[in-house]
């Protein structure tokens, strides 16, 4: 195994250019993807603010999220008073018929019990029985990567119940693109799988023009199903990188003994292949021919574009869980990985790269709990020449002059980041496909003028 | 109005009213309520976007990641010089940080800060968290800055302390403390003029600065377009301040009067009228009759020139309806006379953070049956943009989508913005913007039969 350089010391006095942002966001996004649900950010007006800026550029949808807007006064003497007042306004405008609070840096600091405070609400209101999810996510505790996870978490064991079997097959989603999401369901209805995609966002953040306009997205993981994930008869949950403790399948499979599948997103040959053949080994149906032709064109393809795609060096950054399928997908195309690098403070990025990485020629820098200032400078000293990430990593090409695949979230410098396909056998194609072109591009734009400089003398 | 109450919340009564219909005074400049889904950010974000275009300054956000994250670089501001503004520095605290205090960590990052850029000024911003475990920010500024012999301004910031224009006025304050000359120090007035209340957004800042070059004002420093510290630290020198973002600058305005015995007067460069009203306001507190002969000679080629484009505009636009929501009421009011000027009404308006004074000049401008709004929120601005009739919203990428799901057309007025709006360029570039999206031919799409039996009628 190689000797990848990790960078496991953390801790740093300063952060220049963060390259994540705070844990209600990540609560934000895997609330947004059940159905008929308001999030009420339990904190000072300016996060729920700031949050549903980013949203909102990137998916190119309103999105409504209520605060409690704590102020002085909620600080100093608590802010129950804000959060029921809060409740009673996003019911009031917003009739959801489920609610989910996530906290923030202060109410955790000046010791909020949300539980506490929302089943009071619920008993005063003779509301029992109405879905109200609470999730502890203080921006000092982690990224948006960790809190997306611990919500999802938080959102399966308050509903999902002891129930008898069902044959649905439950699939934890991580934060991938609406796209993405439609291409999972694609694939498995082409396999006539029945399913649970939890969270599911492909709608509630993407949703089509229509003459009249509602507030509320019909669609999103229906509650009923979400219930039911106790029965299901597995789960694959692409959450390879996260921790147990943060694990919504390893939830269902301690509480109710649903088996666990954790499996990377399906982007690239190999991960693509265990996901089809993970549903395979569980329902022992058949894999459709129409889907052996989307892989046999993506090795078609591959093959194509090989010699191309060795000349990249390539910086991959992000969250966690998309960094680890991306920089496995670039190993397989002759992409070297020369950084790898995440925001996010825990799980397993580090080891499973390591693994990935193998014995290569040359050994990678990976960079856990990172900022772009690092990814910048360790990028030029590793002589990177292509980047695949969110928009932040402009910073790269701006100051670095390394050109920036968009993937991820947030895409806020560019039209149709909710629309970006990079997943199974034809999204990852089309991944490869603008990793390769963009390669192309810079070379084609410099290669008359380098060999003239390299190599013309005047006769 | 009354059809479509249903889901109005009672506590936002005062902030709405219809002028000529309701003789109550609007109530505004207070507390968000909470789970009205408020469209206004906090403190911190309040007094970043004031103090952020000082070029170079390094800009360190005391407190978690994400108030540093959501941050970065997302204003348009622009530097003839130093691009350090342009960077987001956080101290990133963690959960031990927050229980065993920041001040340590904060102190190290600034000493870190200094070493790698040589600043000679570092503003610190406070946050929620900072607010709730008592660093004591002053007295680490105070030590770092006699350590370093560098401006170390903190900037009380935290985010529950008040609304937006909060912030303003702690930028304010950091700002005041910038410019105050040093015992001794007896600083000459010259013949110039301070420009407060305008980020360079787009270039818009010099734009301006050419306009009063040509009529012969000389412009000590702009607040905070472009400034550096060397620049700031002359404002006391200046004989005239001109304020265009009042909610922004109206405070600091006050105390330079009573501190520096340097007068005010309130301009807006935006729109046709705006802007030479403006400008012949500056020339005659500021010059003899050769600047005021100078000035209408600008404005007269000015306007002449942008007239005749304006002109085609208006003839598409005539009758059209506009609703407004936006940040500040200086710019909410000189929209009104904007839209004017391109033949078009505005049928609702509101701002975030208007004070009293200007939500009364709007009730003055505006036509009988506008609806006039404080801090409203996406129901409020989807229920009177709807009933209203509006052809188009003007505001900040949060609203962007609901004007598009809602079949309206889109100004963006916020800080992120690539064009600028100001002077004559920008009333023309506004006309043209207006134009881009009412008339585009998208909304024939929208409008269009559809697909489905009975739709084609081929003969």
């Amino acid at each position: 195994m190689s000797e990848a350089a990790v960078n496991n010391v953390h801790y740093r006095n300063v952060n220049e250019n963060p390259c994540n942002m705070c844990m209600p966001m990540g609560g934000i996004l895997a609330l947004k993807g059940i159905e008929k649900s308001m999030v009420i950010v339990h904190g000072s007006q300016g996060c729920s603010t700031y949050m549903r800026r980013h949203i909102a550029e990137h998916f190119n949808e309103p999105v409504d999220v209520g605060s409690s807007s704590l102020n002085e006064k909620g600080t100093i003497y608590g802010g129950e008073k804000n959060l029921r007042q809060a409740l009673d306004n996003i019911i009031k405008v917003y009739h959801p018929g489920i609610i989910g609070i996530v906290t923030t840096c202060l109410a955790e600091t000046i010791g909020e019990d949300i539980e506490r405070i929302t089943g009071q609400y619920l008993i005063d209101k003779e509301m029992e029985g109405f879905p109200i999810i609470t999730a502890s996510t203080p921006g000092y505790g982690g990224s948006h990567f960790e809190g997306y996870f611990f919500t999802l978490k938080r959102v399966i064991m308050q509903l999902a119940e002891a129930t008898s079997k069902n044959n649905k097959i439950n699939i934890i989603i991580p934060n991938i693109s609406p796209a993405d999401i439609r291409e999972l369901k694609r694939i498995l209805e082409q396999m006539k799988i029945e399913y649970v995609l939890c969270p599911d966002l492909s709608d509630t953040l993407d949703r089509p023009f229509l003459p009249s306009y509602t507030k509320m997205s019909e669609n999103g993981t229906k509650l009923a199903d979400i219930r039911g994930m106790g029965g299901g008869v597995a789960t694959i949950q692409m959450g390879v990188t996260i921790n147990d403790t943060l694990s919504p399948g390893k939830y269902l499979e301690d509480q109710f003994g649903v088996p666990l599948y954790n499996i990377p997103i399906p982007i690239g040959v190999e991960n693509t292949d265990l996901f089809i053949n993970t549903l395979v080994e569980i329902t022992g149906r058949d894999v459709p021919e129409s889907l052996k032709n989307e892989r046999g064109r993506l090795l078609d393809g591959m093959v194509d574009s090989h010699k191309y795609n060795f000349s990249g060096r390539v910086v991959v950054f992000g969250e966690p869980e998309i960094v680890y399928s991306v920089t496995k997908t670039c190993l397989e195309n002759g992409v070297f990985p020369a950084v790898i690098a995440t925001g996010s403070q825990v799980g397993k990025l580090s080891e499973l790269v390591t693994e990935a990485l193998g014995d290569g020629i040359e050994d990678s820098k990976i960079l856990i709990e990172t900022d772009f200032a690092q990814i910048l400078a360790t990028s030029q000293k590793a002589k990177v020449n292509i980047a695949i990430g969110p928009s932040d990593g402009r910073y790269l090409t701006e100051k670095g002059d390394i050109p920036l695949v968009r993937l991820g979230f947030p895409i806020h410098d560019r039209v149709g980041g909710q629309r970006l396909l990079s997943l199974g056998y034809t999204g990852t194609m089309m991944l490869l496909d603008r990793i390769t072109n963009t390669l192309l591009e810079n070379k084609y734009k410099s290669y008359r003028s380098s060999m003239y400089e390299k190599y013309y003398q005047k006769p | 109005m009354a059809e479509s109450n249903a889901g109005a919340i009672a506590e936002r009564d005062e902030f709405i009213v219809t002028k000529g219909k309701n003789k109550k005074q609007l109530k505004c400049d207070t507390d968000s309520s909470a789970g009205c889904v408020s469209q206004r950010a906090c403190v911190y974000c309040g007094a970043r976007v004031v103090l952020n275009p000082v070029t170079d300054a390094i800009h360190l956000v005391h407190g978690p990641i994400g108030c540093s994250s959501y941050t970065w670089d997302i204003r348009g501001s622009l530097s003839s010089g130093t691009e350090l503004y342009r960077n987001s520095f956080s101290t990133d605290l963690k959960e031990q940080d927050v229980i065993f205090g920041g001040g340590k960590k904060l102190a190290a990052a600034i000493d870190g800060l200094v070493e790698k850029y040589q600043a000679k000024l570092i503003f610190v911003y406070s946050t929620c968290i900072v607010g709730v475990i008592g660093d004591d920010l002053e007295a680490i500024c105070r030590a770092a800055s006699q350590k370093h012999t560098i401006e170390v301004i903190p900037v009380e910031s935290s985010g529950f302390i008040g609304n937006k224009s909060a912030g303003y006025r702690a930028a304010g304050d950091s700002l005041l403390r910038l410019i105050k000359p040093a015992d001794q120090v007896v600083m000459t007035k010259s013949d110039s003029i301070n420009y407060l209340g305008d980020f360079n957004l787009a270039g818009e800042a010099w734009i301006i600065h050419n306009y009063l070059r040509e009529m012969g004002v000389e412009i000590n420093v702009t607040f905070t377009g472009d400034s550096t510290y060397e620049t700031l630290k002359l404002a006391p020198k200046a004989k005239l301040n001109i304020i265009q973002c009042a909610g922004s600058m109206i405070y600091m305005a006050g105390k330079m009067e009573e501190l520096y015995n340097i007068p005010y007067v309130q301009i807006s460069f935006l729109g046709i009228e705006d802007t030479a009203t403006s400008l012949r306001k500056i020339a005659a507190a500021m010059g003899d009759e050769v600047m005021i002969r100078k000035t209408e000679e600008l404005i007269v080629r000015e306007t002449n020139r942008v007239e005749a484009i304006i002109k085609g505009y208006r003839e598409k636009l005539q009758g059209k309806k506009a609703a407004i929501y936006v940040g500040g009421g200086f710019k909410a009011i000189s929209l009104v006379k904007q839209f004017r000027e391109i033949g078009i009404d505005v049928v609702m308006i509101g701002t975030q953070t208007g004070r009293e004074e200007e939500y009364d000049t709007i009730n003055n401008l505006v036509d009988d049956g506008t609806v006039i709004l404080d801090d409203a929120n996406p129901a409020e601005l989807e229920r009177f943009m709807m009933e209203k009739g509006a052809n188009l919203l003007v505001g900040g990428v949060k609203e962007r989508p609901l004007a598009y799901k809602l079949g309206v057309a889109f100004i963006d007025h916020n800080h992120d913005r690539k064009h600028p709006l100001s002077g004559f360029e920008g009333a023309v570039n506004f006309a043209e913007e207006v134009y881009s999206t009412v008339c585009s031919p998208v909304w024939n799409s929208l409008r269009g039969k559809g697909i489905g039996k009975g739709v084609t009628d081929h003969v």
